[in-house]
């Protein structure tokens, strides 16, 4: 797939919420719409979304078409501990796109 | 138009996702715009209120529309670890329309928020015959 943008703070203090923020490049076509030749264009969207800390899942996403084009999300998290966070995005037609960071916890 | 394909009403899709079970006005925070200009991408933020401990804790959040050409708009799976129960993103409405926000907490109960969004400029159906 394409660019994928995620945004996590270098440092954090224990115990401390931090934001987290995800984009991706993705058309996220929602096969409601019909091309220059009158044929629907077929359905293309980004249908889940994973976010793991350390290994564990701590923000997960089911998205459907009505989810705007180049997809954005912003959540929270514990700092628990210095480690990586992934993020994994999978479309409808099974491709998937890794990201990660990591976070220095004091 | 998609008139073809039948989708559910608002109140069915919260039905789906609650199990039925009674949902209560309160404890969610939904921002968005009552007026947008354009439909292809409203910033939406839902936040619940909840202290967000292993014990009590909201579990999923769910957004719904009215009278796009579907009403599911996504389900976020939250967890402890979130720190926080609240979530941003960008989201498509067809048409003038409810927008709600569902949440369900650890203990089982069902918390939600609606909101009446104008749309000036829509999203998903492009009909030239209008034009």
């Amino acid at each position: 797939m394409t660019r994928a943008l995620v945004n996590v703070p270098k440092t954090a203090k224990r115990g401390e919420v931090i934001e987290i923020r995800a984009m991706i490049q993705h058309v996220m076509e929602t096969g409601y719409r019909e091309g220059p030749n009158g044929v629907m264009i077929p359905r293309h969207i980004i249908k889940r979304f994973v976010c793991k800390y350390g290994g564990e899942e701590i923000f997960s996403a089911e998205l459907f078409p009505a989810i705007a084009a180049n997809p954005f999300l912003s959540f929270s998290a514990v700092a628990s501990e210095s480690g990586t966070i992934t993020f994994e995005w999978t479309d409808d037609k099974g491709e998937t796109q890794t990201a990660s960071a990591d976070i220095t916890v004091t | 138009m998609n008139s073809n394909t039948t989708r559910p009403t608002l109140e069915q899709a919260i039905r789906s996702f609650t199990g039925g079970k009674q949902v209560i006005d309160g404890r969610v925070k939904f921002q968005i715009s009552p007026l947008v200009e354009n439909g292809n991408a409203v910033p939406v933020t839902v936040e619940v209120d909840s202290p967000m401990t292993a014990e009590n804790h909201v579990r999923r959040i769910a957004l719904f529309n009215e009278k796009n050409p579907q009403a599911d708009v996504a389900i976020f799976h939250l967890g402890p670890r979130a720190g926080r129960a609240k979530v941003s993103t960008r989201i498509r409405l067809a048409t003038s329309q409810a927008v709600v926000a569902l949440a369900e907490t650890s203990d089982g109960g069902f918390w939600s928020s609606k909101a009446n969004v104008v749309v000036t400029l829509a999203a998903c159906i492009e009909d030239v015959s209008q034009a």
